[in-house]
């Protein structure tokens, strides 16, 4: 036993296995037949990585392993010599993303996006059975090199386009546990695995889990932060815990290579910020859509992995079908195969996978487009070689070709990526695998053919050609035609024409430049023949037509209709002559102008003069300060994490999603800031996010910066269930069970504090044994809210559950500092008063469930009266367009005066966001966020002319009409393009796989899953995604 | 428990319902009224300044800038404006109470083909909503039933009434065919509210039941040509009218391909035919107009069809509607604010390229035109039921939108409802009042 583990031991330390042969532990069923693959490949292009190329040089492997490449060099007696002249040798290539020879998990269960867990009975704890961590989607125990049995049907299929190892790993989870890197030869398993634990794997897929945490994009970066965090704290081994093989395995997998797979450019920022959170540099396997955000690519310093999986050819024959094609899905059409260059020029290391793939025969095509698209040969030989094995810190052992490397290389008959080009073999750890053998000796050429037929000698000079085609020249020239295996050849050549050709037909062998065979004439006479080579052809003057040069579209910013090519930046503005609502004291000033400078508001009063201003007539227009949102789902891959009752720790900052084309229509109804909320589906959800709508900017510009932060709550029908399809079996059911959920969340969160304070007095003293406590992120955003660091805003309908949650928090110490819908907050405006709460309610929607059939549209108007200060919200990404006329709708009901109505959009919410020292009125020093109407902005006939963000126009209807013949054009040159693509695509070639229908361009727009939107015909609620995949 | 129940039922009858109930329909006009000096827009696209309207027996007996208030009770509308009585085309009033809540919920049946299902029967007069449409300017409704493909037919009530029969207006206007989605939404997306799974090829699908729904017809069509039958067939005899032309086609459908599909049944059956919904209808107006097919716009405050669309898109299809010259009324079909919105709707669509005269024809005179009642109602002419509006300024826009007096058939109804005297009860609460 001890010698065994030696020995397996030596073969670890020497990286590479034996060849060919039984291993050495095994019985063997023979006789034994060792051999030691000592080959020398001489006269080849030896391409031993990227940069180096030795002409006419000598490849010599033994044992798996190469010995050496150069030129020069003495050919061992006992090597087999294989002459290359002419071809071409190239290291194998590496794909480090695969899960080949893994067995799939079953992944039916997945729902990455599943808010709509919130109509399904819930699944509170782990179905995985063992000790291992409390969710089902942490997997960090799975080790891919125990469940890998080779696969040698899919790894020909990958040998045949050119690869020679692969790492793999199940995917399967968020934390998917361990990679193996493994070689493709046709092995047994023992031998090709190269390294059992080489990488730590990671993805925003739950995958098998079936449990409901987490259930959105930001539960997910919430586990991942947290676990960390755990992680740390189980090396204390801590008594609370007991065994967790979970934990331990991640902890142990910290030292591998961390790869994310994010699979598009948004969730590629995500997953490395988790990353930079924690000391960690994911390698990134990405979506294909990062030359949309190149710049924000660079700044990850990730190492990426790249798919060439680009969208294919839609059918572009029906303009109704067409009419529901987005551009931007257009537009990445054409833009995809840039992806890979775009990299290159970024500066940023990368390496290309399989992945993705529908067929890997179709990387060869794609990767040629991709060059087409510009990225250099070179770079595509790095990203398939060197760039893949450095990621693994295995370079010194595969990727390219150097003595002591395994012997994973490729032979070609020409230049790798060059179309015409054939790969003839492909060695795998030194053992040769045909791929095209028969295309080893490139017959084409000009040969002597003897035939010796009957009626005496007959002499031909042969000629065979590209595809088959022959000619037999003697008096006459005639046609015929040839075919070639390696080995055997056949011939043929026609006499005559019509019904009366006669056809001869040849076959033989070939032994090197000699060919021998017999044949048989029209008349059944058979004869013998000879043919020798003579020369190779004259090759034809080059004919090859000059390539169109590329047509491209440009990237914008966002990547959606009305885009900006380059961001715009602030100017100096002077908007003279308007009716100015300042939302301040001095209330509405007619004829006057407002000055803006650097992003601020530098002037506000009569006959401002700036010569370096742009001038805005204002001159019969009303100007206002930007409207602020208090409520709203906008901007965001995910809104609701309905996984628990308690997901404090959720944050709606980690998944902001600047590509939403709702920024744009709100900001053409005056919106300039909005307060993203997390949905209503528990009782203390997520943390939310006040963003600016920045038309443009990145998830990190979109913030509203050094704001407090907020955390949203919901009471009422949508925390305890009451929509659910199937019962709901989550703890509350009912309005006593909310209150509990607030009282012990609150009780936990006064422990923890009361926890880490004593272990911090503990701990500075001097001999005490340390007390380590658990970091909980859940209870740290609970702790913020009791020392009056973060701020609540509270989803509630009805008086009872108002005044509850009012109680939790005065027995606590903290206010509830807004309550948002509160439709019944008119019979309890007096009490919300005395707490010190804020308002922020919809104008006039009510009846579409139980909790609000008493909601008023005059709620607005008594809060107020009652002293609270009032805020009108949209929660609606429709509504928010219009918040203008919500606000109005109180002067209709109620008789609020219009100054106030204004305020209930612009000073109030910012009062309650806090942010009042910055925006919701017009005064000197506040940013510029500012809207010009075209009229009373209350009014119906109201529209916005401009809105202005921090000094920078991000709407203005007059471009907005020049955009739209924009777009327009735009949309109507790539359908043309497709048009061509579908006219002219070959079967099989890049783009052009399989023929498939216009596909509409649905809008996905998240809720907070509570009422009715009107959100289009292409809108979808990101609660019906999950249950229409 | 029980003592609880009825200890909760007290409470909800002592603030929920016994305020509203004390709202009772007005009794018959019983002397006459003339309203005068006020603005009068009167649903044609015409207005009168400083004009008088006199109406006897719930009838308009006299409309103009000269006309005589002498012998009738003079309600002077001096700075008022008065409107024709706003009709809301394609709702589920009366039908649906709570949404969420399933027995409060009558709008959709069980079956694909149930064109004898009546809206009218289930019609509730005491729904709690019906007061809040009438203080902002809506008289009348269409009520609409929802489910399957076949509907069933809709009728038009007046929102002052003690039970469904005097409520009926017009009974069973038009017959409700949901067509079939022909979105090709393979990839299987739904969307909506609770959305369903799309089938497989759902445009294949689609062209399939459309199918069954001709077949139908043709069906019925030589069912109705005999008199005698041995089985009577109730769906059959449900669309009698329709063949006769007594009653119109509401075809509930959006993009290009439904809306040429519907020409089909204008074609094939002769059928008067309104496309409900009909998103995209600004795409093919010049065709609807030929085709002589009338637009209900269900939802104008609605986001665009597509990302792409122009961002105001649904806001100025009116606009080109009116411009192709179809026929068309703007609905409001909201599931939040209960159809209230009707005028701000109309409202939207003036700022959009209507004139503000022509948005208010397109929810008066051209909704009652679509729904057969313009010899009665939709606009303030001599010999039409007064259903009127008086309101303290612009009715389209929702700061002056103030209704002070509306008449129904004449009969002056009472303006309360359940949420102004919810806001009066905590007004004298807090002392504010």
């Amino acid at each position: 036993m001890q010698k065994i583990k030696l020995l397996l031991m030596l073969l670890m330390l020497s990286g590479i296995s034996p060849l060919v042969n039984a291993q050495a532990t095994f019985q063997v069923n023979d006789v034994a037949n060792p051999k030691d693959g000592h080959y020398a490949f001489t006269n080849a292009n030896i391409v031993k990585d990227a940069q180096t190329t030795v002409q006419n040089g000598t490849l010599i492997i033994r044992q798996g392993k190469i010995v050496a490449v150069g030129n020069n060099i003495s050919i061992p007696k006992d090597a087999v010599i294989i002459d290359c002249r002419g071809k071409f040798i190239y290291p194998a290539f590496i794909d480090i993303y695969t899960d080949y020879g893994i067995i799939a998990a079953n992944t039916a269960q997945q729902n990455i996006t599943s808010a709509a867990a919130f109509f399904r009975t819930q699944q509170l704890t782990s179905g995985t059975k063992g000790a291992y961590g409390w969710n089902q989607a942490i997997k960090s125990e799975t080790e891919a090199h125990k469940i890998f049995s080779g696969d040698d049907p899919k790894a020909k299929a990958l040998r045949d386009i050119g690869f020679g190892s692969v790492l793999t790993h199940q995917k399967d989870g968020i934390a998917r546990g361990s990679g193996a890197f493994v070689t493709l030869a046709d092995q047994p398993d023992n031998f090709v695995i190269l390294k059992d634990k080489a990488s730590a794997h990671y993805s925003f897929s739950k995958g098998s889990s079936s449990q409901s945490y987490p259930g959105s994009m930001m539960g997910m970066i919430a586990l991942l932060r947290q676990n960390y965090l755990d992680a740390q704290w189980d090396n204390s081994n801590p008594i609370t815990e007991g065994v967790n093989l979970s934990l331990k395995s991640w902890n142990d997998n910290q030292l591998l290579p961390q790869i994310f797979e994010a699979n598009d450019k948004w969730n590629d920022l995500r997953a490395d910020k988790i990353g930079d959170e924690f000391g960690v540099q994911y390698i990134i396997k990405g979506g294909g859509n990062e030359y949309q955000r190149i710049k924000e690519m660079a700044e990850t310093k990730a190492s990426f992995i790249l798919s060439l999986n680009y969208p294919a050819a839609m059918d572009a024959d029906d303009p109704n079908d067409l009419r529901f094609v987005g551009l931007d899905d257009l537009k990445h059409w054409e833009l995809a195969p840039s992806n890979p260059a775009a990299f290159e020029k970024a500066g940023i290391n990368f390496c290309l996978t399989t992945a993705d793939l529908a067929n890997p025969t179709e990387f060869m095509a794609n990767l040629r487009k991709a060059i087409e698209y510009g990225l250099t040969e070179q770079k595509a030989l790095d990203a398939l070689t060197k760039a893949p094995a450095t990621m693994l810190g295995m370079y010194d052992k595969i990727g390219s070709l150097d003595a002591g490397k395994i012997a994973n290389f490729l032979i070609t008959s020409g230049p790798v990526f060059a179309e015409k080009t054939v790969l003839l073999q492909n060695w795998t750890q030194g053992i040769k695998n045909a791929v095209k053998d028969e295309n080893w000796y490139d017959v084409k050429g000009i040969y002597n053919l003897m035939t010796n037929t009957i009626g005496g000698a007959r002499a031909f000079s042969l000629e065979l050609k590209d595809a088959g085609v022959a000619s037999f020249i003697s008096k006459d020239t005639l046609t015929g035609k040839y075919s070639f295996d390696g080995k055997l050849v056949k011939l043929s050549y026609t006499e005559g024409r019509g019904p009366n050709a006669k056809e001869t037909i040849l076959s033989g062998a070939a032994a090197g430049n000699v060919w021998n065979g017999r044949g048989s004439d029209a008349q059944g006479n058979v004869f013998t023949w000879t043919a020798t080579f003579d020369k190779k052809m004259e090759p034809k003057a080059d004919s090859v037509r000059a390539k169109q040069p590329l047509v491209l579209g440009k990237v914008t910013y966002p990547f959606l209709s009305n885009g900006w090519e380059e961001m715009p930046k602030a100017e100096s503005f002077l908007i003279k002559n308007a009716t100015v609502w300042t939302s301040e004291k001095d209330g509405k000033l007619e004829n006057a102008d407002v000055w803006v400078k650097d992003g601020k508001i530098a002037a506000v009063g009569k006959n401002l003069a700036d010569p370096t201003a742009r001038v805005i007539d204002g001159t019969g227009k009303h100007v206002t300060a930007g409207i602020i949102d208090e409520h709203s789902h906008i901007a965001a891959a995910s809104i609701n994490e309905g996984g628990q009752s308690v997901t404090a720790e959720v944050r709606i900052a980690d998944n902001l999603n600047p590509d939403d084309m709702n920024i744009y229509r709100q900001l053409s109804g005056g919106v300039t800031s909005s307060h993203i909320l997390h949905g209503s589906a528990n009782t203390i959800g997520g943390q939310t996010q006040l963003i600016k709508l920045r038309w443009g900017a990145n998830d990190q510009d979109l913030k509203f910066a050094g704001a407090d932060g907020f955390i949203k709550f919901a009471l009422g029908e949508n925390v305890k269930r009451s929509s659910s399809t199937q019962g709901n079996t989550r703890f509350p059911d009912t309005r006593m069970g909310v209150d509990q959920v607030l009282m012990d969340a609150f009780q936990r969160a006064t422990d923890y504090q009361h926890a880490w304070k004593a272990a911090d007095e503990n701990n500075k003293k001097k001999g005490a044994t340390p007390i380590t406590v658990r970091r909980d992120l859940e209870l740290d955003a609970l702790v913020e809210i009791m020392n009056k660091k973060r701020f609540i805003t509270c989803h509630s309908y009805v008086q009872s559950e108002i005044n509850a949650a009012m109680k939790v928090g005065d027995k606590f110490g903290f206010t509830f500092n807004t309550f948002t819908h509160i439709l019944e907050g008119y019979k309890v405006a007096d009490k919300m008063k005395a707490h010190g709460a804020h308002a922020s309610t919809f104008s006039d929607w009510w009846n579409y469930k139980m909790e609000v059939v008493d909601a008023i549209p005059y709620n607005a108007y008594i809060m107020h009266k009652v002293g609270l200060n009032v805020a009108i919200n949209s929660d609606d990404a429709e509504m928010a367009r219009r918040l203008n006329q919500e606000a109005a709708k109180s002067v209709k009901y109620g008789g609020m005066s219009e100054e106030d109505a204004w305020k209930m959009i612009t000073i109030n919410p910012a009062k309650m966001l806090h942010i009042d020292n910055k925006v919701g009125s017009i005064k000197v020093g506040k940013d510029a966020d500012l809207v010009v109407w075209s009229d009373n902005p209350l009014s119906i006939y109201a529209k916005a002319e401009k809105t202005m963000v921090d000094g920078i126009i991000y709407f203005d209807r007059d471009k907005d009409a020049a955009m739209r013949i924009q777009n327009k054009n735009e949309k109507a040159r790539l359908i043309q393009k497709l048009t061509i693509a579908k006219r002219t695509a070959t079967p099989g070639a890049a783009g052009a796989a399989g023929g498939r229908g216009a596909r509409p361009r649905f809008e996905i727009i998240n809720t907070c899953s509570d009422h009715y939107h009107s959100h289009g015909l292409l809108g979808i609620d990101a609660d019906d995604v999950e249950n229409n995949n | 428990m029980k003592k609880i129940f009825l200890y909760t039922l007290c409470i909800f009858m002592v603030t929920n319902i016994a305020a509203q109930e004390t709202i009772l329909p007005a009794l018959p006009q019983n002397e006459t009224i003339a309203l005068t000096n006020a603005t009068i827009h009167v649903g044609n696209g015409q207005v009168i300044n400083n004009g008088t309207v006199v109406f006897k027996n719930g009838k308009i007996t006299e409309v103009g800038a000269a006309v005589s208030a002498a012998g009738a009770k003079v309600i002077d509308c001096k700075g008022k404006h008065i409107y024709p009585g706003l009709i809301l085309t394609a709702s589920q009033l009366g039908l649906v109470e709570v949404p969420s809540n399933r027995a409060t919920v009558d709008g959709s049946e069980i079956g694909e083909m149930n064109p004898s299902i009546r809206s009218l029967v289930a019609y509730n007069t005491d729904s709690k909503v019906t007061n809040t449409l009438r203080t902002n300017g809506i008289l009348l409704a269409n009520v609409i039933p929802a489910g399957g493909i076949i509907s069933g037919s809709s009728s038009v009530v007046q929102l002052d009434a003690w039970n469904w029969e005097d409520a009926a207006y017009k009974t069973e206007v038009a017959i409700h065919f949901r067509m079939p989605s022909l979105l090709n939404r393979r990839g299987g997306r739904g969307g909506g509210f609770g959305g369903q799974q799309a089938p497989a090829d759902p445009v294949k699908t689609g062209l399939e039941q459309i199918e069954k729904v001709k077949v139908f017809f043709r069906e019925a069509k030589a069912y109705l040509a005999e008199s005698k039958h041995e089985n009577t067939n109730l769906k059959f005899e449900a669309v009698r009218n329709l063949f006769d032309k007594k009653q119109k086609l509401f075809i509930h459908c959006n993009i290009v391909k439904e809306m040429l599909l519907a020409v089909d049944f204008v074609k094939e059956f002769g059928f008067d035919v309104v496309l409900v919904g009909a998103v995209d209808s600004w795409q093919i107006a010049d065709l609807l107009k030929q085709n002589n097919i009338a637009v209900i716009l269900n939802q104008l405050h609605d986001l665009p069809t597509m990302i792409d669309d122009d961002i105001d898109q649904p806001f100025k299809t009116p606009f080109l509607l009116q411009k192709a010259g179809v026929l068309f009324t703007i609905n409001d079909d909201d599931g939040n604010t209960r159809y209230r919105n009707l005028p701000f709707n109309a409202g939207t669509a003036a700022s959009y390229g209507l004139s503000k005269e022509e948005a208010l024809s397109s929810i008066t005179l051209n909704a009652a035109t679509i729904l057969g009642i313009a010899d009665k109602t939709g606009s303030i002419e001599t010999g039409k039921d007064a259903n009127m509006v008086v309101s303290e300024g612009d009715i389209l826009d929702m700061r002056t939108n103030i209704i002070t007096n509306a008449f129904i058939q004449g009969r002056q109804i009472d303006l309360n409802n359940k949420q102004k005297q919810l806001a009066e009860k905590y007004e004298t609460k807090y002392g504010i009042k």
